[in-house]
């Protein structure tokens, strides 16, 4: 036992260490930190004045060595990484940037996690692929604020003035003497030196301390280079990393929760007295039903608690309960779809209108039209959720898989009733995020829980089925877009009109039209060059919990939008690519941030992050000649497809080789994804980020399904919602990087991978058999057909 | 009584022996390195060595287990570095790494069947082992490079 709670406390923040009282060894010893306080990261912004990127964000950044930083005198550094890791790579390429700017030795630093705390560490909200792009600056300065401090600490010992002295790989060298001085030997010392004041503002909003001097990036010893390795790779492939689902407390009980199958249901009334029959189960607690809207809410019933995971299920399975289902009940995935369908047909809400539509339409010599589907989709990550929580003396502590540390904090100090100061949220590793540990529920869960049972630590378990019956699901989509082609095979007019519940659904009360977040997704940024355009949003009701899901409604406004290019290529008799470039068409700033009210650019500054449809070009470009479009011979049965696509201001363009057979069984010999991300810090996690974003991609084009029948979801387990498996993953997946200097910004890596999957796939499979897929997944349509 | 072996050490279970071989794992010894990804075989985190060969261990009673040797992704290699292990590390395969353990313990397996797989082989063997981050194309690579090894 006492094996385990070292690991977890291994994983935890140095404010967590501290209660623990190791913090206080540190600093007797003299090391760096001290008294932790908190630095405005930047001068206050006029309330009325617009804030992008991590100034939108809550808490913003804060850059701040003493909240990040801490040096042992054995010369160990220890980095905070406030963000959530879920596979991405942060906890590497986070401390990773700090490291280098301060010129610390990589293979001494350490990496300890965050709690939850946005008033120390500025926002930790791990989604919208933000981390990288809004710390990049604030960690440089951390780090480049220690290399400060040490330097002028050891400019104070020896008695000269600071421009003699300079830190290098981990040591402070004298350059008139070559006298050094270890980072541990000066740990002390610098951590009386004070902080360096920071005055000047960029236009990001990120402020840089006008006493503190960046590395000129060609200095750059980590940042951007191969051969870093993730830092938990050896707890990962020894079975010693702490995920959510493997914290362990002494008298820890365990419990499973049954919960309404329909969206606003609730318990009628239970039937307790087999399950406390059950050898093992403690206690049966009842979890309070949400109030509506719904935002992050658990969803109520019953919790089983027990001495064990096995115990709480098999409990559960002896609970009689009688629900009443309330209002969405009647929910049908099928029903729905045709009335989607209806709803596309008939004019939407405009959002945006170019020109006219209606005339050039009517005018036109040829005439496209095309419906796109996608279902509701489970983020199925490989950890299902969990948190395990304890109450002593008025103070909680929970651990626990969350992508919003701060929002689980605020959450349980509500439900129970406490002071927000006598609350701890330890975030544990995630396996695996997508979008759904940005919900806390299952923390408020085991809150409860423990309360319930006097404060003993509970470990609240999700099985798959709850999982998958009770996500907060990726919405389902009608996209609808009809095109007019002049005699030469121009596009001179285009509709689209989207339709899909909205995740502003867990927000607000019965909402019918996506909202900014989501038609800035792929719907109203459509960079082609067509005089004629109108984009419209049809009503749609939400009926199940609607949530992010890795690159939210970029997936659906992607597939429908990147399909139908290749689409009209085809009725113009024209090669995809050169179609596709035309269609762009010159290079230039979009004016949409201009032209559509309430434009929603991943909350950045459309000063700093324009549209460029140059780098739209540039990466079909590069990824059709990497993969040889146009030249590179495939056997029969095989085809090429291409699709782009701008998401969380990257540019990314995917060309796949897709096989059919005589069955119809479709396979993928050969990806090839190239990415446009701006600048990067740890090139192995961007490529594998992209690799993964192909698998995922292809589960979306090929298997993954959510539907809904009487309100529930039809499918329980993995072995009914299919996940792409290694049998049907790429032969060869390459990735491509487009090489910028760091006076760019960096745009997001997490996400952007995955919404040209799915179309580029669908083109190639029509190129390989001439079947046009527009409902997915692919699943069996082609069976027997090819 | 039941009676095994875990990761080379005599233990005795008397709870209900309907258990899986998961739950008594994680919940009564603490190896929480195998992982608990579906509780029906579908996924393959949960897979352990039971005298040698692979099993889901979700699925896999205790009784089951009674008389027999488990071992866990702790108790592969002392000191954490089996072939397949090093592989893993050096490709960086894991990204979330939650499914990992699971995959390497297959792989294991696969090499000691097949010391030198062909990608059919590896997808026939691994098919049953899903990696949600979608790491299969170094999953593949790190097999061959630990045949190799």
């Amino acid at each position: 036992m006492t094996k385990h709670i070292r690991e977890i406390v291994s994983t935890s923040g140095i404010e967590n260490v501290s209660r623990r009282g190791v913090l206080k060894g540190i600093l007797s010893t003299g090391g760096l930190v001290l008294a932790i306080h908190v630095l405005p990261s930047r001068p206050a912004l006029a309330d009325d004045a617009p804030k992008w990127g991590a100034d939108g964000m809550p808490h913003g950044t804060v850059n701040n060595p003493l909240a990040f930083v801490s040096i042992a005198p054995d010369g160990t550094v220890t980095i905070v990484c406030h963000r959530s890791e879920m596979g991405q790579g942060v906890r590497t390429g986070m401390p990773l940037i700090v490291a280098d700017e301060m010129e610390a030795d990589w293979a001494k630093v350490k990496v300890a996690q965050a709690t939850g705390d946005e008033v120390k560490f500025g926002n930790q909200d791990t989604d919208g692929s933000r981390s990288t792009r809004h710390f990049f600056m604030p960690m440089r300065q951390v780090g480049a604020a220690a290399r400060t401090m040490l330097e002028a600490a050891a400019a104070k010992r020896w008695g000269v003035d600071v421009s003699d002295v300079e830190a290098k790989n981990h040591e402070v060298i004298q350059k008139s003497t070559g006298k050094k001085l270890g980072y541990g030997e000066l740990a002390a010392d610098a951590s009386t030196m004070g902080v360096p004041s920071n005055v000047s503002v960029e236009k990001t909003g990120a402020a840089t301390p006008v006493s503190l001097s960046l590395k000129d990036p060609s200095q750059f010893r980590y940042i951007g280079k191969e051969g870093t390795n993730i830092v938990d790779g050896f707890n990962i492939t020894t079975g010693r990393a702490t995920y959510g689902q493997d914290v362990r407390l002494p008298g820890q009980k365990y419990a499973v929760v049954a919960r309404p199958a329909v969206m606003g249901g609730k318990v009628a009334s239970y039937d307790a007295t087999e399950a406390k029959k059950v050898p093992g189960v403690v206690q049966i607690v009842e979890i309070p039903a949400p109030s509506y809207p719904m935002k992050f809410q658990p969803s109520g019933g019953i919790a089983i608690i027990a001495d064990n995971t096995w115990a709480a299920i098999q409990g559960r399975k002896a609970l009689k309960i009688t629900w009443d289902d309330g209002p969405h009940a009647t929910y049908d995935s099928q029903a729905y779809r045709a009335q989607m369908e209806a709803t596309a047909k008939q004019p939407g809400k405009v959002l945006r209108s170019d020109g006219d539509f209606a005339a050039a339409y009517a005018s036109a010599d040829k005439k496209v039209e095309a419906e796109y589907y996608i279902p509701h989709n489970a983020h199925a990550t490989m950890e299902p959720p969990s948190a395990t929580c304890r109450i002593v003396d008025g103070k909680a502590e929970v651990w626990t898989s969350v992508q919003s540390p701060q929002a689980a904090h605020d959450m349980v100090a509500s439900y129970l009733g406490l002071p927000p100061e006598n609350v701890t949220v330890n975030v544990t590793l995630l396996g695996g995020g997508f979008g759904r540990k940005s919900k806390p529920d299952f923390a408020v869960e085991a809150a409860l829980c423990s309360k319930a049972v006097g404060g003993a630590p509970v470990k609240v378990v999700w099985t798959r089925e709850d999982d998958i019956h009770n996500d907060f699901f990726h919405t389902v989509s009608l996209e609808r877009i009809e095109a007019g082609l002049d005699k030469d095979g121009k596009v001179i007019a285009w509709r689209h009109n989207s339709v899909a519940p909205t995740i502003l659904s867990l927000f607000a009360a019965d909402p019918k039209h996506e909202m900014p977040l989501e038609q800035g997704m792929g719907l109203v940024d459509m960079p082609f060059d067509v005089k004629n355009i109108s984009i419209e949003n049809g009503e749609a009701e939400a009926h199940t919990k609607i949530g992010w899901w890795r690159s939210v409604s970029n997936v659906p406004h992607g597939f429908a939008v990147q399909s139908f290019v290749a689409e009209l290529a085809s009725a113009a008799g024209k090669d995809q690519k050169e179609f596709l470039l035309d269609l762009i068409g010159p290079v230039r700033i979009l004016d949409v941030p201009q032209k559509v009210k309430n434009f929603w650019d991943y909350g950045e500054n459309p000063e700093v992050y324009p549209i460029d449809t140059g780098r739209l070009r540039n990466v079909v470009e590069l990824v059709t000649e990497k993969a040889g479009w146009g030249t590179r011979q495939v056997p029969k049965g095989h085809g090429l497809g291409l699709a782009v696509h701008r998401s969380f201001v990257s540019y990314v363009a995917a060309v796949i080789e897709a096989a059919v057979d005589e069955k119809g069984n479709v396979t993928v010999p050969r990806v090839d994804i190239c990415v446009d991300c701006g600048p990067i810090v740890n090139p192995d996690r961007v490529r594998s980020q992209f690799e993964g974003a192909v698998v995922m991609g292809l589960g979306v084009g090929l298997l993954n399904e959510i539907s809904f029948k009487d309100g529930r979801v039809q499918q329980s387990n993995l072995d009914d919602y299919q996940v792409l498996r290694i049998s049907d993953a790429p032969r060869e997946t390459h990735v491509y990087i487009v090489p910028r200097g760091y006076d760019m910004h960096m745009g997001g890596v997490g996400e952007p991978g995955v919404p040209p999957v799915a179309p580029a796939l669908m083109n190639a499979i029509f190129a390989a058999s001439g079947k046009r897929i527009r409902s997915l997944p692919l699943g069996q349509q082609l069976a027997g057909k090819a | 009584m039941i009676t095994l072996h875990v990761n080379g050490q005599a233990q005795s279970f008397d709870g209900d022996p309907s258990m899986p071989v998961l739950w008594y794992l994680r919940d009564v010894l603490g190896f929480t390195g195998t992982k608990f990804g579906c509780g029906v075989a579908a996924c393959g985190a949960c897979t352990v060595h039971l005298d040698g060969e692979a099993i889901r261990s979700c699925v896999t009673a205790i009784s089951d287990a009674n008389g027999k040797s488990v071992t866990t992704i702790e108790g592969l290699d002392r000191e954490g570095n089996h072939p397949v292990q090093k592989a893993w590390r050096e490709l960086n395969v894991p990204q979330c790494g939650y499914c990992q353990a699971g995959q390497i313990m297959q792989a294991v397996a696969l090499l000691k069947q097949t010391p030198h797989p062909t990608d059919a082989d590896i997808d026939g063997t691994m098919y049953g082992n899903i990696c949600r981050c979608g790491t299969y194309h170094r999953i593949r690579a790190a097999i061959k490079q630990a045949a190799g090894a």
